[in-house]
């Protein structure tokens, strides 16, 4: 478990809530509006990005991870790890596949 | 201490115990307790993050086979009611973040206003995948036996298909835009219900909030209340570009 002294309970203040939830807004509006651009492939990396930011900011802000204890982080850390995981060991399978689909 | 006699021992038992009445007895400090309390939501969370994260799979696999199917199925989304919705949830999550501060900072009308709030916002989402689910029930988009492959193998007869300009599909890719809805009903229905678990939720809350049992400093069970409903926001903040968006020029 954590240091004492690390784990001062940190109270956010909502100002900062409201910076993230005015950034979440435009967030969504840029990502509408860059789904009527045609840009090909990028279509989908910019929206991936923009929602890769977005939930960054929900993470770090809205729950508290960016003020939280190290076990915290490292568990969120573990969580996106094994995620990566799974989606990409999922992926080198489909893809080294003879059935030509990729 | 066994030498102790019967009387201190019970003196030196009561000092030990003088600690808050949320504090259970296998803690040591409120500090331990809080940490122990957080670390378990977010290993909760990371279990739900594996079962969204197959759905996410699966999707990805699949758009990638089918592409042209995917692409005329998801045209039949609307960009208008899923933006809408993504500005409600975000807005719940804002009043739930709220919440949470005003239960840290002891504030309890504050508190059942914050929770209102968001148990409105959480219905109004609701309401409106309601009205989606609806028209996709009237076009005979949902999966099963009702199933119409129309609107893809012959599309001058939906409005919404000649607006996008799309083609014909053969009968072979048009069957799996099936495959596409079947997708879009398991992962805004599993979003859908862990919403409505976190509606029941916070109408428990807002009885206890009105009797004031989050705002005597345990503020843990709105935290991690609230590491919940972010984390259904976020599933939302990836499914509606995927669902929605991505494939509105293919």
């Amino acid at each position: 478990m954590s240091e004492h002294s690390e784990h001062e309970h940190h109270i956010v203040s909502p100002k900062v809530y409201v910076a993230i939830f005015a950034a979440l807004l435009i967030l969504t509006g840029l990502t509408v509006a860059a789904s009527y651009l045609e840009m090909g492939v990028f279509n989908a990396v910019v929206a991936l990005a923009i929602a890769v930011i977005k939930a960054t900011l929900v993470v770090l802000f809205f729950m508290h991870v960016k003020y939280s204890t190290k076990l915290t982080k490292l568990t969120v850390g573990a969580g996106l790890f094994t995620f990566i995981v799974l989606v990409g060991m999922t992926l080198c399978d489909y893809i080294t596949r003879a059935w030509g689909r990729w | 201490m066994s030498d102790s006699p019967v009387m201190t021992q019970g003196a030196l038992e009561a000092a030990e115990h003088a600690h808050p009445p949320y504090q259970r007895h296998h803690f040591e400090t409120v500090d331990q307790q809080a940490d122990a309390t957080n670390f378990a939501m977010w290993v909760f969370l990371l279990t739900e993050v594996m079962f969204f994260g197959g759905l996410f799979t699966a999707y990805l696999i699949l758009r990638n086979w089918y592409y042209p199917a995917f692409v005329a199925a998801s045209h039949q989304l609307s960009i208008f009611w899923g933006t809408t919705n993504t500005g409600v949830l975000i807005t719940s999550s804002f009043t739930m973040a709220m919440g949470v501060w005003c239960a840290e900072t002891r504030r309890k009308s504050g508190l059942v206003l914050a929770l209102v709030a968001t148990f409105v916002l959480g219905l109004v989402f609701l309401g409106i995948k309601g009205i989606e689910y609806h028209e996709k029930w009237e076009k005979h988009h949902v999966p099963g036996f009702h199933y119409s492959l129309q609107s893809f193998i012959n599309p001058s007869s939906d409005p919404v298909a000649q607006e996008y300009g799309d083609k014909a599909l053969p009968m072979d890719m048009a069957r799996k835009t099936e495959l596409y809805f079947f997708l879009y009903f398991a992962m805004t229905g599993m979003h859908a219900l862990h919403m409505i678990i976190g509606i029941a939720i916070l109408a428990f809350m807002i009885v206890r909030a009105r009797a004031g049992a989050y705002t005597s400093g345990h503020v843990t069970f709105v935290e991690n209340f609230g590491l919940y409903w972010h984390f259904v926001d976020i599933i939302w903040i990836f499914l509606f570009p995927l669902l929605y968006l991505i494939s509105r020029h293919q």
